[in-house]
């Protein structure tokens, strides 16, 4: 059992990241998950959300927006639309976003169809925030 | 006299030309490269989804999901045809629009009907007296983003569910090298199951979250938005090679040109003063005389 992880990130632009990893959190469809190396193979599709890695002591974050993350014999290949580096994300847009998808939202009835837009906008920008708040605080 | 004015004239506007097409073919190698490099960023993302795909189709489930049923009566087909949005660039509109045609004329026996739905609009322009259009997507070609292709795609899978449509193709330039591209038309709906290979064939079992249905589900409609992003790609990076290919040669064309031109009026400027020299002579001859 190999006691590190192979992460590859890739989203249809780029491939994002290709690192050993040595433990990987991330939001599932059905929740909140940790992978460690010699976990099982697994599949499972991500929604939007933070995933953060850690290689030693230091800690990464990134915001993730819809994916699918598949383990196999310590190799992890998360599969997404977009992928943003804590350091990358600016703040001042997200936040504008929120405060934006906020306002819609309050004018509009939940049976709405851009309700639902608008809802998922506000999800990608909070998490956009909280992801940007801890690079800040590193 | 007005003859020589009326060459160096041509000869100006040619060389104005050639300036023209000298900056277009610079401008298109230019994008030619970052097109390039898109289609091969583009391409793990397109492996990954394939290798997981291949996965979850391993074992089939006992009804399969709508994107995959095979519909037999009085089939109708969709063709989604990717173009450019500008011409200028030799055939490559030609082509691409003429290889849907002829797909439409061989299989006129298959299918009641066919429609075309275009992304760009030379494609639109090309057959809109011809063909019957369906949607014709302009302005997205030029900068292609992966959420107009999954618009696109998002569309097309609602057609098909809605039974507009049995069977969809999608026909686009592939980027073979700067001076050919491969007319490519591949099957986008139903969706085939992919080939298993050897390796997806261990024992091991996996664990899904949620149920494989579910994955397979939502894994579908994206393989059809990562093809047709991928189409995209592939056609921009196609679209500037034959742009380049073509200006090249109109470049070269513009120098024989002139040349031809300079010789003419070279020749003609001669003749002119030839003219000239016996006309002073048999005057100066006639005073004399």
């Amino acid at each position: 059992m190999a006691d590190k992880l192979v992460m590859d990130l890739v989203t249809p632009y780029r491939k994002v990241l290709s690192v050993e990893v040595d433990e990987i959190t991330a939001t599932g469809a059905l929740g909140e998950f940790g992978v460690l190396p010699g976990h099982a193979p697994f599949l499972t599709s991500l929604k939007i959300g933070e995933l953060s890695y850690k290689q030693g002591n230091s800690v990464d974050h990134l915001a993730l927006n819809w994916g699918y993350f598949e383990v196999e014999d310590d190799k992890v290949t998360i599969l997404v639309e977009t992928a943003e580096l804590a350091d990358e994300i600016d703040l001042v847009r997200a936040r504008a976003a929120l405060s934006r998808a906020e306002e819609a939202m309050k004018k509009l009835l939940p049976e709405d169809k851009e309700f639902r837009i608008h809802e998922l906008a506000l999800e990608r920008a909070l998490i956009r925030v909280q992801v940007a708040g801890k690079a800040v605080r590193r | 006299m007005a003859n020589l004015k009326s060459i160096k004239k041509r000869i100006v506007s040619v060389k104005s030309t050639r300036q023209i097409t000298k900056a277009m073919k610079m401008v298109a190698a230019a994008k030619l490269r970052r097109a390039q490099d898109n289609v091969v960023a583009a391409r793990p993302y397109a492996r990954k989804l394939r290798e997981v795909m291949e996965r979850l189709a391993q074992s089939q489930e006992s009804d399969p999901h709508p994107l995959m049923v095979r519909r037999d009566t009085s089939p109708r087909a969709l063709i989604v045809l990717v173009t450019s949005d500008r011409g200028l660039c030799g055939g490559f509109n030609a082509n691409i629009s003429k290889a849907a045609e002829r797909f439409i004329l061989e299989h006129r026996d298959d299918y009641s009907q066919v429609t075309i739905t275009t992304i760009g609009r030379k494609g639109y322009d090309f057959l809109k007296n011809r063909q019957k259009m369906g949607q014709n997507y302009a302005g997205v070609i030029s900068k292609p983003t992966y959420q107009a292709a999954a618009l696109i795609a998002r569309e097309v899978i609602q057609g098909f569910i809605a039974e507009e449509y049995d069977d969809v193709f999608l026909f686009y330039n592939a980027f073979r090298s700067v001076m050919s591209q491969d007319i490519t038309c591949e099957q986008l709906l139903p969706i085939s199951a992919p080939e298993m290979s050897e390796e997806a064939e261990s024992g091991v079992q996996y664990i899904y979250e949620p149920t494989k249905g579910e994955l397979l589900g939502e894994l579908l409609p994206k393989s059809i938005e990562v093809a047709i992003f991928k189409a995209m790609l592939e056609s921009v990076a196609s679209e500037h090679g034959a742009r380049m290919t073509a200006m090249d040669s109109a470049s070269k064309n513009a120098t024989e040109m002139i040349g031809k031109l300079t010789l003419i009026y070279n020749r003609a400027r001669q003749a002119a003063i030839t003219t000239e020299l016996t006309e002073i002579i048999s005057g100066a001859e006639s005073i004399k005389g």
